[in-house]
């Protein structure tokens, strides 16, 4: 039913499935080998940063709230599960010193030992209250997706309640996420400070597997995630609830004056969003082996919002088209692997220059093909929008086009 | 001048005093040959009583100038010798004598008196910041016993001096408390200092208190301290044996491991603690390991002994005077910390609004956000940086470089609305990530022109310095311009939107664009003019902020936060609302810094905090635009 509906779901699963097997069949674990494990990796992030880029878009694209912390919701996932990764690998740590010792160590002692280990860098000898559940898995993979969902309604309840939108949501999301990573910037509230979380790519019990195997395992998990998280978002946006959120996006008062509880339509799509979010995050991180408070600035966000809007927001594989273009695009130009451009009297090298080019490139973008790269595909598929001609004829959006209205 | 003031005191010393000085001399040559600081006492007491001659000797005894030549004493003065005595010169070799430091402070103590009746005021208050440096008892009796003070400064310093040391050194308490009595609006460091030490106490454990103990507290076990805090102080006094820590017990049970048990206990099981326990008291029983205090000994103990701290002063009249006036002294500070904390509130709200005001015009007339304002200030203040690298004279740059940063971003501006913002009417959200993508590039940039590097912006010579009220109450002159710059730009901004063409026309614009084009007013050219001018003032502000912070191609990024948090919480409707939001979030943050002065981190984080929620109650800022002109 779904998949009658949009046939984009088949080619984009089934694209993500040969890619997923042909990079497998290319790795160093279970293939040729022609892919390193580091591109492995980056490739696994980069399809967690496009899920992430989904979440945003059913966000923006679909509901029109344009929130500027969603990378909050992505770090936060990150940081529940880097606390039992750090957690249970320091434990295995630990209890192998105190092995060798004549005495078999108490809980008490090993939880010393841990606590030692991970929070000796900050100067603090107790586990903080945070970490009561660190040692169970089962318990932080529901806080993964608990705390972020927890957080994401709390402040969409307040923000909605009150009206807040536009401009001033996006201000006030900018806001939240400044506020949380300046407070993961202290030391002394149980998240390592700016030292952050670190050695989450060694995975607690797989200390024989080589990374190399553990990469892969990655990009399969990513894959998956990615292929669920694609298919909630279509079928949420597919059905009724999807047409009411856009006609949220188009006209909120009128909607609400349809009858439609506004408020509690936009909670439900901004929590289950930031929820995607963190879950994609949950995987990100692992891959990218440290999380940091950095992580959750607030420039982090913009990107995510400049990568749905490059791709094509208020569609789903738009996002997913942009967030991977322009991630891998930008590992490319930064990592100095670009060749520098000679004008004869200046020389752009793009690791200076990328950001000016992205920056540009991006006004463009918004400028010039507002359904961004996405629209590609329209060409291809022959679809077009239809032609409104002219430019405004009243103050207001939907206000009739000049020659519309002639016609 | 000094030697000569002396020389002219020996030669009218009277002869009686000098016969003196030479018989005390001859009658101690020995003693004050080879000084010992235990029996030195009575020979400098001898010395000073003999008449004002006896000064100089002693002065020149503490500086290591004194010398022996043959039998006379000499004072050698560079390369010329006297006759400690007579005065006449010297040619014979003459033999210094070294005095030890402890000798020496002797000494010094005695010259004071010399010194503080010394015709020269420079010396008299040297004398007095000797004391003041390093007081001890017999100064007192030297301040008490010193004659007029014809010097009035001099005078109030002496009485304020003699006052410090009652309170430290005199013997009876109803004197120093009368002398703590009379600083009763001082906030002096020095009184602080001579006060503190009164009130050092020391934590004391004992069955009973000792006979009129001066008792600071009385802290009962559980109640004001822990019971752990408690018997911890019990075994460093002595008086109870020392808990059994866990360390200790497991290296007393590793020692005591007999084929994989200990005390019969297995060794697999020692992992849970009431194994452990069991073990070792087995082990107790077995008589290998001494017995741990139990349970039940601790509380014994500590219930058996009281704690309190009591304060070294015996006199309770004195440190209860002592510590009223060092509270009435916490308090007179406080008030001065908060008239200080005022005019730093102050400051960072003008610079918040001066940060805020050029974006608040561009979202108050077009409802959009710029994005790209905070590389705006940044452009401005690199804009003066580059003036003042052009032009030598600080001032004179400073004078070019505030127009020509308005010229600059005035420029940066409208190229920015003519070839962006004007194509993206009505579709705010879209020019906010525009102007974000704008705002990369700009930052990039600059960041490949000028460096990574911060870059000075230096402040002319007469905007250095601070003015100050007290001790506490201080703000740099920099500051106060920026604070005066914030003041003419509101004024400015009043002035055109209230009183000229381009207000007129800006103000039917934001009102009813549609209107107002039909009335002839161009709506484009007016948004133009109007981005042109928040940016110009964005370029002002940058270089305001560059002069007191660095310039960095991220100094806009860190205010544009802030600056879009002061329009946010001000309301776009007009400036009083901008300068509201601007007073709110500068006084909010320097409050929060003081709460939790440590973390500056915490400030910020509770700040935007706060400010989440404020927007809950005003979501459309303290002054919200109403009526029609009013966004539905």
């Amino acid at each position: 039913m779904l998949i009658r509906k949009h046939p984009s779901v088949l080619v984009f699963l089934s694209l993500l499935a040969i890619f997923t097997v042909a990079v497998t069949l290319m790795s160093e674990a279970y293939g040729s080998g022609v892919i390193a494990t580091s591109t492995v990796k980056t490739l696994g992030k980069t399809l967690c940063l496009a899920l992430a880029a989904v979440a945003m878009d059913l966000v923006w694209g679909y509901a029109g709230i344009l929130s500027l912390g969603h990378m909050a919701f992505f770090a936060l996932g990150g940081y529940m599960i880097g606390m039992w990764l750090m957690y249970a690998r320091t434990g295995e740590i630990v209890a192998a010193t105190l092995a060798t010792a004549p005495i078999p160590p108490t809980p008490e002692e090993l939880q010393q030992g841990i606590t030692g280990q991970i929070f000796g860098v900050v100067g603090s000898a107790d586990l903080p209250l945070t970490w009561t559940f660190a040692g169970s898995l089962p318990m932080q993979l529901l806080l993964v997706l608990a705390v972020p969902g927890l957080l994401a309604f709390l402040f969409g309840w307040l923000a909605f309640r009150s009206r807040v939108n536009g401009v001033y949501l996006s201000i006030l999301t900018q806001a939240m996420t400044l506020a949380l990573s300046l407070w993961l910037f202290q030391n002394d509230n149980g998240f390592r400070g700016n030292n952050g979380l670190s050695g989450l790519q060694n995975i607690p019990g797989l200390a024989e597997v080589p990374q190399a195997v553990i990469s892969i395992w990655f990009l399969w998990a990513s894959a998956l995630l990615m292929a669920g998280g694609y298919l909630l978002a279509t079928w949420l946006t597919a059905g009724k609830f999807g047409s009411v959120i856009r006609a949220i996006r188009d006209d909120e008062t009128r909607v609400r004056f349809l009858g439609y509880p506004v408020e509690a339509y936009k909670l439900t799509v901004f929590t289950i969003s930031a929820m995607i979010c963190a879950a994609a995050g949950a995987l990100y991180y692992p891959q990218a082996g440290i999380i940091n408070p950095a992580e959750l600035a607030p420039i982090a966000s913009v990107y995510l919002a400049v990568w749905v809007a490059i791709g094509g927001r208020g569609r789903l594989y738009g996002a997913v088209i942009g967030a991977i273009v322009v991630s891998l695009l930008s590992s490319w130009f930064t990592g100095g692997r670009a060749p520098a451009l000679d004008l004869g009297f200046a020389r752009i090298e793009w690791v200076d220059w990328w950001q000016v080019l992205l920056g540009f490139g991006f006004v463009a973008v918004t400028l010039f093909a507002p359904r961004g790269l996405s629209s590609l595909i329209d060409v291809v598929a022959r679809l077009r929008p239809p032609r409104r001609m002219g430019t405004d004829l009243g103050p207001d959006f939907s206000a009739l086009r000049e020659r519309e209205a002639e016609a | 001048m000094r030697h000569l003031l002396l020389t002219l005191l020996m030669l009218l010393a009277p002869p009686a005093f000098a016969q003196d000085l030479a018989s005390v001399l001859q009658t101690h040559r020995d003693q004050i040959e080879k000084p010992s600081r235990r029996t030195i006492a009575p020979v400098i007491e001898a010395l000073a009583g003999a008449g004002p001659q006896a000064g100089p000797v002693l002065e020149a005894w503490a500086d290591r100038r004194l010398g022996l030549s043959g039998e006379r004493f000499v004072i050698v003065e560079g390369d010329r010798a006297t006759d400690a005595v007579t005065g006449t010169p010297v040619l014979e070799e003459a033999r210094l004598l070294k005095p030890n430091s402890g000798v020496r402070g002797l000494i010094g103590a005695a010259l004071v008196q010399f010194q503080l009746a010394d015709s020269d005021p420079a010396r008299r208050a040297a004398a007095l910041d000797a004391i003041a440096r390093a007081p001890d008892d017999t100064h007192l009796a030297a301040l008490r016993a010193a004659g007029d003070e014809p010097d009035p400064t001099l005078a109030a310093r002496r009485a304020r001096l003699e006052r410090l040391l009652t309170i430290r050194f005199d013997r009876d308490p109803q004197a120093r408390i009368a002398a703590i009595d009379t600083f009763s609006d001082d906030t002096g460091a020095d009184l602080q200092a001579v006060l503190n030490p009164l009130l050092a106490t020391t934590r004391i454990v004992a069955p009973k208190f000792p006979e009129g103990a001066n008792v600071a507290a009385d802290l009962t076990p559980g109640e004001y301290m822990p019971e752990d805090e408690a018997y911890r102080l019990l075994v460093d006094a002595g008086l109870a044996p020392a808990r059994l820590a866990p360390e200790a017990q497991k290296l007393a049970l590793a020692a005591h491991v007999v084929n994989g048990a200990v005390g019969g206990v297995p060794v697999a099981e020692l992992s849970r603690p009431d194994r452990r326990d069991a073990a070792y008291d087995a082990l107790a029983a077995a008589g290998l390991v001494p017995p741990a205090a139990t349970a039940a000994q601790v509380e014994r103990a500590v219930s058996a002994h009281r704690f309190a701290d009591i304060y070294t002063e015996p006199d309770s009249g004195v440190t209860d005077a002592a510590r009223g006036a060092l509270r009435a002294m916490a308090l007179r500070q406080g008030v001065m910390q908060a008239a200080d904390l005022t005019l730093d509130a102050l400051s960072l709200a003008s610079i918040y609004f001066l940060a805020a005001i050029g974006l608040a015009i561009t979202f108050g007339v077009m409802g959009v956000i710029n994005m790209a304002h905070g590389e705006f200030i940044m452009m401005g203040a690199y804009t003066g940086y580059v003036v003042q690298t052009l032009i030598g004279g600080r001032t004179l740059s400073l004078v070019v470089a505030l127009p020509s940063a308005f010229a600059v971003t005035f420029l940066a501006g409208v190229v920015l609305y003519r070839l962006v913002i004007r194509h993206l009417a009505s579709r705010p959200l879209e020019t906010l990530l525009a102007t974000f993508g704008v705002s990369i590039a700009l930052q990039q940039i600059a960041k490949n022109i000028f460096g990574t590097q911060a870059r000075p912006l230096t402040a002319p010579a007469w905007l250095e310095g601070s003015v100050g009220w007290g001790e506490i109450v201080s703000i740099s002159t920099i500051r106060i311009a920026i604070f005066g710059l914030a003041l003419l730009f509101l004024c400015l901004f009043l002035w055109i939107m209230n009183r000229s063409r381009l207000g007129l026309e800006v103000r039917a614009v934001t009102q009813n664009p549609g209107m107002a084009a039909s009335m002839g007013i161009n709506p484009d050219r007016i948004a133009m003019l109007t981005f042109g001018l928040g940016s110009g003032i964005a370029g002002i502000a940058g270089v305001a902020i560059g002069l007191f912070a660095k310039v960095t191609s991220e100094l806009g990024s860190d205010y544009i936060v802030q600056s879009f948090m002061t329009v946010v919480v001000g309301g776009v409707g007009n400036i009083w609302g901008t300068l509201a939001g601007a007073a709110l979030i500068g006084f909010l943050q320097k409050g929060i810094e003081v709460m939790n002065p440590a973390n500056t981190l915490a400030a910020q984080t509770w700040m935007i905090l706060l400010i989440i929620i404020f927007i809950q109650f005003r979501p459309r800022g303290i002054m919200p635009t109403r009526g029609r002109a009013a966004e539905a």
